[in-house]
């Protein structure tokens, strides 16, 4: 089977000061895979999320990143999300007087027609839209509202699920998604993301807590420690880090050097 | 709090390296090619008679003119507004142009030059008396829908070319007109009320236009009658070297209401044009004027070559009691804006209401803002300000709040928001606030914030490309003003806005 996403050998620095942050990552998904990315603060773990989406103020020292075979870091922004790339924000970010309902409609209708596509007339996306809010428990009034302004951090997360459901990527980054969620917020978060994933969808799920991999049960666990995945394994590993902290891997990621 | 205004390069380089010339953006730049027939250049006092005389006037008239022109050439440009404005030579403008062959004024539209008609329809300025539906398609025409109605005038360099509805208003008694037919037609109506808003010697543009004032519209809406249409009035430049000069006056009589829409476009020169217009309003008893801009006059190249100069005064006197008027105006053109649509809240329980979205992007300057005079008891006014610079632009909000003495329990609010695009504009805010009287209650509130960079990615992390998403927030920003406007002007002005900012971010 093709890999979806191959990360090869990557190393990225920050923009305004001389720091590598990513100091040689390699990493392969594929189609239908959920992957955890578990480590301490300051690992790189939202750097990495950052650079797969295409934010600015990161230089790419070396290494590849390929998606579906093309080189993913000469897409633009809004490129790759119309090659069906979502990053599901840790702090999702308001945007004052620009309603709920108009957002989504113009972010999927500008990546219908990035890929060609017709765009969805009113009445469609209407259907189209209610039907998921409705199984995210996510209400009319919320829907009016403009973008995550004054939303909780409950409602914020259910919205980033929202625009999930709505624009259908095929690879799905949730960066520290279970930060500020309750339990219950927590499992209507994960019933949306499972009830999304399919054979065809991968997942990558950053993480700082294993918690939230109750939930979303991963397939590889990855342990990230200065810039580096110094560990791979399957569900226990995140057990284990539970149980013992970071401190077994921190020694690794030194070694390492 | 320092950081939140701390510049980000990253934007600012982009914006340098991708500015695109306005020229491709400014669709409005084409101008007509037809036989115009000037007055000779430069300014004195045979010019005034000839303008007088082109348009037929009776002696007052003239009269009023010679003794704005005497009064002018003793006041002196003011230059307290936040503008560098180049020096302007009032001997090598023109002060009068019209197509030749409006010499004959067109007794209907059946009449006018078919292409300054061609020239209103690719401008969307439909001058044919046809039913104008609110920005929607009729998908059914059979059933019985009316539609909306808007009654143009049309003014093009210094004349009225057309109005349309006038019939069908008249039989409502609203009297819609260009100000030269109504000079002559309801001259009675004209010497009452021309010149009690804005006097001859109020200010240096006023005056200047008061003296050489060419054409314009006029509309009076008689007790009791809600027009049953909205007016609008749609400007365009098109001479060279022209100045345009026009005058609007609107009677709302007492218990009556109108909405009044104004346009304005001008094709792309190299050579900067003056445009200073005078508008009064008079609301009387339980009347309501809502009066909205969309000014898109060519802003110059993003060198700051050529362009408009818009010195513009605007009052409107609320002189009944309960009497109500609504300023909504969208500048996004002009290479320099000097304006101040203002209320006099002179009767009692009357209020005034400011919205304003000024948008400035390359080299354009913009000094603009209101000023809400209360005099009568328990007036009202609001004020909401949104002031967008991009590029090397300049934007400053000025406004005056002043409730006197005798205007018990008045009542002012004030919101002013800048948003800035880059790190080479600059926004700016000097809000005068006058109380003289301890029941008067004055609030102020203004913030200053860029577009932010978390913002953009996370549209474009949805798939929204840059320019859209830049669009996006600043329509966002500016939304309270667009609800203000009436439905297909808020349309309007809201691509407008887009087609501004084209260019200002990478």
């Amino acid at each position: 089977m093709a890999n979806m996403l191959n990360i090869d050998d990557l190393k990225v620095s920050l923009e305004e000061e001389e720091k590598q942050i990513i100091k040689g990552l390699s990493l392969s998904i594929n189609p239908g895979e959920v992957h955890a990315i578990m480590g301490p603060n300051g690992s790189g773990k939202s750097t990495l999320s950052s650079v797969l989406a295409g934010k600015d103020g990161y230089i790419i020292d070396s290494g590849t990143v390929n998606f579906d075979g093309s080189d993913l870091l000469e897409a633009e922004v809004e490129e790759r999300a119309a090659l069906g790339i979502f990053m599901a924000f840790q702090y999702p970010i308001e945007i004052p007087g620009v309603g709920n309902m108009n957002f989504l409609r113009t972010a999927l209708n500008s990546q219908r027609k990035t890929r060609g596509q017709e765009e969805l007339n009113a009445a469609d996306f209407l259907k189209l839209v209610r039907g998921i809010a409705k199984d995210l428990e996510i209400s009319d009034e919320m829907m009016k509202r403009p973008v995550n302004v004054g939303a909780s951090g409950g409602e914020k997360k259910r919205n980033e699920i929202l625009q999930m459901c709505l624009l259908e990527p095929r690879f799905v980054i949730l960066d520290e998604t279970d930060s500020g969620l309750d339990v219950d917020a927590m499992k209507l978060v994960s019933k949306g993301v499972n009830n999304f994933s399919s054979s065809s969808r991968s997942f990558l799920v950053i993480t700082h807590y294993q918690r939230l991999l109750n939930y979303i049960v991963p397939d590889f666990v990855h342990i990230m420690v200065d810039g580096r995945i110094v560990k791979t394994g399957d569900k226990a590993l995140a057990l284990h880090v539970e149980e013992t902290g970071y401190k077994d891997f921190l020694q690794l990621g030194k070694e390492k050097h | 709090m320092t950081d939140n205004y701390e510049v980000r390069d990253v934007i600012d380089k982009e914006t340098l390296s991708t500015v695109k010339s306005v020229g491709d953006t400014y669709k409005y730049g084409f101008s007509t090619d037809i036989e115009t027939e000037y007055a000779p250049l430069g300014l004195n006092e045979d010019i005034v008679k000839l303008i007088s005389k082109k348009n037929n006037e009776p002696k007052w008239m003239l009269d009023w003119r010679l003794k704005a022109f005497n009064r002018w050439k003793k006041l002196k440009q003011p230059d307290w507004a936040l503008l560098e404005i180049p020096e302007i030579n009032f001997q090598n403008q023109y002060y009068y142009a019209r197509p030749a062959n409006m010499k004959e004024k067109p007794k209907s539209l059946d009449e006018v030059d078919p292409k300054l008609l061609e020239t209103y329809s690719k401008l969307g300025i439909p001058l044919t008396e046809q039913k104008k539906l609110a920005g929607v398609i009729e998908e059914k025409p059979e059933e019985k829908s009316e539609g909306r109605k808007v009654a143009v005038d049309a003014v093009f360099d210094s004349v009225s070319v057309g109005t349309t509805f006038k019939e069908e208003l008249k039989s409502a008694g609203v009297i819609f007109c260009s100000i030269s037919e109504a000079i002559k037609e309801y001259p009675d109506l004209v010497k009452k009320y021309l010149g009690s808003v804005v006097p001859i010697s109020d200010n240096f543009f006023a005056c200047l236009n008061a003296a050489v004032f060419s054409d314009g519209s006029f509309v009076y809406i008689p007790e009791g009658v809600r027009c049953p249409m909205e007016l609008s009035t749609y400007f365009r430049i098109n001479a060279e070297n022209t100045g345009q000069f026009e005058r609007t006056l609107i009677i709302a009589d007492e218990k009556s209401y109108v909405s009044y829409l104004e346009g304005c476009t001008a094709p792309q020169r190299d050579e900067s044009q003056l445009h200073a217009a005078v508008v009064e309003l008079v609301i009387l008893d339980d009347a309501e004027i809502k009066y909205s801009t969309v000014q898109n006059w060519f802003p110059g190249d993003e060198n700051g070559v050529g362009g408009i100069y818009n010195f513009v005064t605007k009052r409107a006197d609320c002189r009944g009691r309960n009497s109500k008027v609504m300023w909504t105006q969208v500048e996004t053109g002009s290479a320099i804006t000097w304006k101040y649509p203002s209320c006099v809240l002179k009767g009692d329980n009357s209020s005034g209401e400011f919205y304003s979205i000024a948008i400035t992007n390359n080299m354009q300057q913009a000094d603009t803002g209101t000023k809400m005079i209360h005099l009568g008891k328990n007036t009202n006014s609001r004020i909401v300000s949104k002031g967008i610079s991009a590029g090397k632009a300049q934007n400053t909000y000025r406004g005056l709040v002043q409730i006197g003495g005798r205007s018990q329990n008045s009542r002012n609010f004030t919101q002013c928001d800048s948003l800035l695009i880059g790190n080479k504009c600059g926004a700016h805010t000097v809000p005068y606030i006058e109380v003289n009287n301890s029941s008067a209650r004055a609030e102020h509130e203004a913030t200053t914030s860029k577009v932010d960079e978390d913002q953009l990615f996370y549209c474009m992390q949805r798939g929204i490309g840059e320019e859209d998403a830049v669009a996006l927030i600043v329509n966002g920003f500016c939304k309270e003003v667009l609800q203000a406007l009436p439905m297909e002007f808020a349309m309007e002005a809201q691509k407008l806005v887009a087609i501004s900012l084209e260019g200002s971010v990478g």
